[in-house]
């Protein structure tokens, strides 16, 4: 009897088929994951291979898997949401499921899928567009990765262990506080979003630092490519905005599990006091996401241009402008709060400045292309795209910032409309366009073009009647995260038309993996190491990269130093090929993943003796690491002049 | 001026037929407050347009001009830094529109955080807004009135909602009469509004609030300050009047119909208006008496800090 | 493994020039998180509820006590720091040693504190107030906790395996981060009890 009230916890507050049928799936899929590695023997490749990797690429490549994976989850949920709104008073998901499931695609898209997103494009490319062996601390590059995809895991079975945060991804106190939402939901959110954080700024103190010490001979801050550049500035905000999410959600969490009274409504606890941490990280944030997609988008453009990148400098210096006042700008996010006339105007014109050095970014990549020789390829069609789209984003967001007429915007479908404008034409057209342009890089084949520009067309007309109406529907009063509206207020037809979009958006997606799968038995494998005739120093290596990037370490004389080396005769390696040091492999990362998810999810539960335990158990880890002897290990001239042969000739 | 007003009134027209005829509810105000912030909206998206149209010519001309398969296989684009007068340009003309739409902002902030323009003469009338999961509670002070989920409010007089919550963050917005503002349960915020117009409006909770958001509507009836009085003393004749504890049961999560009480809850359950670092320790038990009564249907809340 | 011997021995290899740039950057997190934290504090200071106020809690000679132990040990770092560069070992030793004693005094008066403010009312869940206190309080404890574990493993460390470059670097690193924890006290001791006495 007692044994049935402990697991009594783990029940869902609110179950539907929909979700037991979730169970189902995720129990077959998980016996099939095990039965195939067992029956294909492939545990010890998984552990060599992968789990214990500190490769830079590899742990690129996890995080590439699951932000797809999460993709797809953060997708399921939006496509269920459009359908209920599409027609009036529909009956598909009630109240409660509806708030769960735009709590939980909120969550999923920024934190778990285009987090994980941009430091794929960190670790794969980074590196070796400065021409390193790895980053700078390998190890601790391997726990961000493990601590990203705890989290991911912990918040992802929320549904159905338990049940899922229904406060909005914001999660305002005091509606997450306990009176408000009794479930442990929003325990889910605090922890999974606090252990995948941790991570985030662990990834965040490595980036910087590898950037910072090393770069090749010749390479100084100026000479550095866009996405380095984007990358390192985004790192930057990573180490100064996360430490404010990381406090907000202890407060968050004792709040709710050890009755404090940081947010409550009782004993001096002030709700707005969350609110504005929240943003104080949440606005940088976007900014940590967009950056590395500007980017992405510079060497893009400018390769398919077949032209310089256009005020480079002026590029770097709006990118630091705009992490400035990044941090200058979270008020907007609740203009309507009361603060008065004064606050709201200082915050308003801080907003629209960064309207200034956006402007200059757009209108820089029109210049590359100004006088350059187009090449309409998948990855160029997704940064041709992006400049109107985002730049209707960007306009809205100045509309937003004007906070006497925000009072008429704030919490509508005009304001999902604006950032889901700039999100998705700004990251997610990024991110597509980076993983077309990289995946030869990577995988050793190019993703079908035919079915790439399919999949462009598809995703930009569906975003566009997607996301275009609600504009609209907002400026007609449709308030944003209703779960119905009556047929009298006339929003019917145009949240039908945002319904057939997301839907022409959900096949798109599904066009990718087919891709994937049809570029795979079909691609040819002969591509050579530069396939779209870049520029800059990643392509400079083997395709696929061997696993210590360079043998000899590239000189550097630009930015755009493997150009230069093909056109203007600039040698790129010189002197002998020598020893190569390298990092040794390590468990403990996965095996620390494991004991944080643990933890974490003691905490949810309030399950004491576990969750010590674990944090015990971390302890522990940390401890053996600091005995460790561990020196690496090398790789001999012979090995490596056999692998320099065997893909292709001595570089 | 008039030529401005004719290329928005097109461009409002513009959008009407986009949204299928009927006017868009912010930008068919019934309202000064509403109406400067529908003219900063369509000043705003005429400009934006302007910026989105250029950027769209710029870029069709570039691609249509310099794609790859219009030139010759041997053309090599040339190395191209910068220009120090476009990057002024590209600079300057965004500060130059950011200043003007940062001055237009400025100015409409203070507009609308005081009492409307036209009426500042007059006497506003308060009315203390409250919500509860998931309801709205209307308390008329001066008339010795509460309603509860809707609204009736005299045209052509400033009048003055006064917003906290019984709970969650709730936003009160009427979008044909003003922008919204939030409602919070530690302090109270001041929304000015006038209704220049007879009229039924719509109008809501926008801030999400739990499970019972999307039905947090109330409706709004402004009518001539006669037949207001008039409603005033039918109601001092009809109601009955509102004791603390129908008011608690009131406050329990749910969804209520309209109703009219004479007398308000602030004679028994006082709104929040006090600064809390100014409290005073006998304040203090006050708000946490208070707080109590905020909280009263919630029996499993832990209140060890008591 | 290339030893520049031009550097000192805990910046000798460039793992540990990246270590240090590394952990300084970390320490600019720190700085982020204190930060937040004390601007919790500053704003939720006056929310008392129905508990005690600043004033009515905080006592002198505790608050004393720790200051003077804490500064102290960021001093005998400094030395331990200073006798690693000259190469004498033991006396580096003994100022990591005394160190980490004087941190173990401070944690033990600070636990001292917490007890009295738990006697007189002021406990976690009293209000926002208290809450806010505990927590930076709690953090700052926290950290100088954990510093105590790993500077015990860097002396270990240093004693089995002599002065090299790890070890060299990693009691160096220590050294920061001890620092960074007296500099957040200073803070401490400023901003919360002084003003809060006041």
């Amino acid at each position: 009897m007692e044994f049935l009230e402990f697991f009594e916890r783990f029940a869902i507050p609110h179950p539907s088929p929909a979700i037991y049928a979730s169970m189902v799936a995720i129990a077959l899929t998980s016996i099939g994951i095990v039965a195939g590695l067992t029956y294909f023997k492939k545990w010890g490749y998984l552990w060599r291979e992968w789990l214990t990797t500190v490769d830079h690429k590899k742990i690129g490549i996890m995080y590439l898997v699951s932000a797809l994976l999460m993709l797809f989850r953060g997708g399921a949920d939006a496509i269920m949401m459009r359908a209920q709104l599409a027609t009036p008073d529909a009956k598909l998901l009630d109240a409660q499921h509806y708030n769960e499931i735009f709590t939980t695609h909120g969550v999923v898209m920024i934190i778990f899928m285009a987090m994980p997103f941009i430091f794929a494009f960190m670790n794969l490319i980074v590196p070796l567009q400065i021409g390193a062996r790895d980053v700078a601390f390998p190890r601790l590059n391997a726990l961000s990765f493990w601590l990203f995809f705890a989290g991911a895991m912990l918040f992802n079975i929320s549904f159905v262990v338990g049940g899922s945060p229904d406060a909005g991804w914001t999660s305002y106190f005091p509606l997450a506080g306990n009176d408000f939402s009794e479930s442990v939901g929003t325990n889910y959110y605090m922890l999974a979003i606090q252990i995948s954080g941790i991570g985030s700024l662990m990834t965040g103190i490595n980036m910087c630092t590898t950037i910072l010490k090393m770069r090749a001979p010749g390479m100084t801050l100026m000479k550095m490519p866009m996405f380095t550049w984007s990358a390192f500035i985004a790192n930057v905000i990573i180490v100064f905005a996360f430490p404010v999410l990381t406090v907000a959600l202890i407060m968050g969490t004792t709040d709710r599990l050890f009755a404090t009274n940081f947010f409550t409504t009782e004993s001096g606890g002030m709700d707005m006091l969350w609110a504005n941490f929240f943003w104080i990280w949440g606005h940088p944030e976007v900014y940590i996401l967009i950056l590395p997609a500007f980017g992405l988008y510079s060497e893009i453009i400018s390769t398919f241009s077949r032209r310089n990148l256009y005020g480079y400098s002026s590029m770097v210096w709006s990118m630091i402008l705009i992490s400035l006042l990044s941090f200058l700008v979270w008020t907007h996010h609740f203009f309507t709060m009361g603060q008065g006339a004064l606050t709201n105007s200082i915050f308003s014109i801080t907003t629209m400045a960064i309207a200034v050095p956006t402007g200059v970014k757009i209108f820089n990549w029109l210049f590359t292309m100004w006088k350059g020789k187009i090449r309409f390829t998948v990855p160029m069609l997704y940064s041709i795209g992006f400049i109107p789209l985002f730049t209707i984003g960007g306009v809205t967001g100045v509309m937003l910032a004007m906070s006497a007429a925000d009072y008429q915007y704030h919490n509508t479908m005009f304001l999902v409309a604006h950032f889901h404008n700039t999100i998705i034409p700004g990251v997610v057209f990024a991110m597509l366009a980076g993983l077309t342009y990289y995946w030869p890089k990577f995988f050793g084949f190019m993703l079908n073009e035919k079915i790439g520009k399919v999949t462009f067309w598809l995703l930009t007309v569906g975003f566009v009647l997607a996301f275009f109406p609600m504009y609209l529907t907002g400026l007609d009063g449709q308030a944003r995260r209703m779960y119905t509206y009556s047929e009298a207020t006339g929003f019917g037809p145009l949240n039908m038309l945002s319904f057939i979009g997301a839907a022409l958006m959900a096949i798109g997606f599904v066009t990718i993996v087919y891709n994937v799968y049809y570029s795979f038995k079909n691609s040819s494998r002969d591509i050579g190491s530069d396939p779209w005739d870049a520029r800059s120093l990643e392509w400079a290596t083997h395709t696929p990269v061997p696993e210590y990037n360079f043998a000899r370490t590239p000189q550097i004389s630009s930015s755009e130093t493997f150009w230069d080396s093909k056109k203007n005769g600039h040698v790129l390696f010189k002197g002998e090929i020598e020893e190569i040091h390298m990092p040794n492999n390590s468990g403990v990362p996965f095996i620390m993943g494991i004991i944080f998810f643990i933890a974490g999810f003691s905490f949810i539960f309030a399950l004491w003796v576990p969750a010590v335990i674990g944090l015990i158990g971390i302890f522990v880890c940390m401890a053996m690491r600091s005995f460790e002897k561990d020196h690496g290990r090398h790789i001999s001239v012979k090995e490596i002049k056999e692998t320099e042969e065997k893909l292709g000739g001595a570089k | 001026m008039r030529k401005k007003w004719t290329l928005l009134t097109s461009m409002m027209a513009l959008v009407f037929v986009l949204a299928g005829c009927e006017p868009l509810l912010v930008l068919d105000p019934k309202g000064p407050q509403a109406e400067r912030q529908a003219n900063d909206i369509m000043l705003s998206i005429g400009i934006m347009s302007v910026i989105v149209i250029v950027v769209m010519v710029i870029l069709a001309y570039i691609l249509f001009k310099y794609r790859a398969s219009k030139q010759p296989d041997d053309y090599e684009p040339p190395h191209i830094h910068g220009n120090k007068w476009v990057e002024i340009v590209c600079v300057g003309v965004p500060i130059l529109i950011v200043a003007y739409l940062s001055f237009v902002s400025v100015k409409s902030n203070y507009i609308v955080e005081s009492t409307p323009e036209g009426y500042e003469n007059q006497e506003p009338l308060v009315i203390y807004a409250s919500s509860s999961d998931w309801k709205w509670h209307f308390s008329y002070p001066e008339e010795g009135i509460e309603t509860v989920n809707y609204l009736y409010i005299p045209t052509d007089r400033p009048i003055e909602f006064k917003l906290y919550s019984y709970g969650p963050i709730t936003s009160f917005w009427i979008p044909q009469l003003g922008g919204q503002k939030y409602a919070m349960s530690d302090m109270v915020t001041t929304l000015h509004l006038a209704a220049d117009e007879a009229g039924e409006y719509m109008g809501r909770n926008a801030n999400f609030s739990g499970k019972g958001f999307a039905e947090n509507t109330f409706n709004v009836t402004a009518m001539s300050q006669a037949d207001y009085d008039e409603w005033v003393d039918e109601v001092h004749d009809t109601a009955k009047p509102l004791t603390e504890d129908e008011f608690e049961t009131l406050l329990e999560p749910g969804h209520l119909g309209q109703m009219t009480f004479t007398g308000t809850h602030l004679e028994f359950s006082p709104a929040p208006e006090h600064a809390h670092n100014e409290v005073s320790d006998e304040d203090s038990d006050e708000s946490h008496e208070h707080s109590n009564h905020e909280n009263h249907t919630e029996e499993e809340t832990d209140h060890s800090g008591h | 493994m290339h030893i520049d011997h031009s550097q000192p021995l805990e910046y000798s290899t460039q793992q540990n020039q990246l270590n240090i740039l590394g952990f300084w950057i970390f320490l600019g997190a720190e700085i982020m998180l204190f930060a937040t934290l004390f601007t919790a504090y500053f704003t939720l200071e006056g929310r008392t509820g129905s508990g005690p106020t600043p004033a009515e809690i905080f006592e002198i000679t505790p608050v004393l006590i720790e200051t003077f132990v804490l500064l102290t040990s960021s001093f005998t770092i400094g030395l331990g720091i200073h006798a690693m560069r000259l190469g004498r070992k033991n006396a580096m030793m003994t100022f990591f040693g005394i160190t980490l004693l004087l941190g173990l005094c401070f944690l033990g008066v600070e636990v001292f504190e917490f007890m009295h403010y738990y006697h007189v009312g002021a406990t976690y869940q009293t209000s926002a107030f208290t809450a806010a206190l505990l927590t930076t309080l709690g953090t700052h404890g926290g950290h100088v906790t954990l510093g105590l574990f790993w500077g015990t493993f860097i002396l270990l460390q240093v004693k089995k395996r002599g002065l090299t470059p790890e070890t060299a670097n990693k009691s160096f690193i220590f050294s920061l981060y001890w620092h960074f924890l007296d500099v957040v006290w200073i803070f401490i001791f400023s901003f919360i009890y002084l003003k809060g006495m006041m």
